[in-house]
């Protein structure tokens, strides 16, 4: 489980994938690709989103709906979570 | 010179289609030639009554469904029509019932949206900024 929500968000375009999500969640695969090309000039296939997301779907982050006859891809930050239950974060320091 | 007289949409029903079309995007009927058991159905933009045609073109061909389910399974539209206001046609389209699946974002250079036709398509709209 950790192996493969560490790889998914070891990429940066799984991390932007991400990022649009979390923007605005439940896109179609075609939104996505747009996405990715307009606003962040990323020039990967249609394909290789299609695996990026298999692999953030795989760890949890993402988590697809059908609806009629179009496919929704909702992102899912809850696995996140266990890697602040691993490594807890201190609270925060006031500022010397 | 040559130049763009015409474009298709694969549609699953004309009638339906001629409905949607017009009623409901706003489109208005150029020509409706009975063809057999189809006919040669165009529709037209208000704004350019003698520009490009759209025709409403039958799906029979046993490539045209998959081609088309391929699409749309992946959400991706078929064709695009220019908005002036892609914000605003949003909204007046969804107060007519019609279903998108991607409400307007915005891409840099250009506004889209993107709708089911009902017709087995999906189709773009885009506002260039």
């Amino acid at each position: 489980m950790d192996v493969d929500l560490f790889k998914a968000i070891g990429d940066a375009t799984r991390r932007t994938i991400l990022d649009e999500l979390t923007e605005k969640d439940g896109q179609t695969l075609f939104e996505i690709c747009g996405r990715l090309t307009m606003k962040h000039g990323l020039t990967s296939s249609r394909q290789a989103i299609s695996q990026h997301l298999a692999m953030l779907e795989q760890a949890g982050l993402v988590h697809t709906r059908r609806q009629g006859r179009y496919k929704f891809h909702h992102i899912d930050t809850s696995p996140l979570r266990s890697i602040v239950e691993r490594w807890p974060i201190d609270r925060e320091e006031p500022n010397p | 010179m040559i130049r763009i007289n015409i474009t298709s949409v694969f549609v699953d029903d004309q009638a339906k289609a001629l409905e949607f079309y017009t009623e409901k995007l706003g489109f208005i009927k150029k020509h409706d030639v009975p063809t057999g058991d189809a006919r040669w159905l165009t529709v037209v933009s208000p704004a350019n009554p003698d520009g490009v045609e759209l025709l409403l073109e039958p799906d029979g061909h046993p490539a045209a469904k998959p081609f088309k389910k391929a699409l749309t399974d992946d959400g991706i539209p078929f064709t695009q029509f220019a908005v002036d206001d892609v914000y605003a046609e949003v909204d007046r389209l969804k107060g007519l019932g019609v279903q998108f699946t991607q409400d307007a974002v915005d891409m840099g250079p250009v506004v889209t949206a993107v709708f089911d036709d009902t017709c087995g398509n999906l189709i773009q709209l885009a506002t260039m900024k």
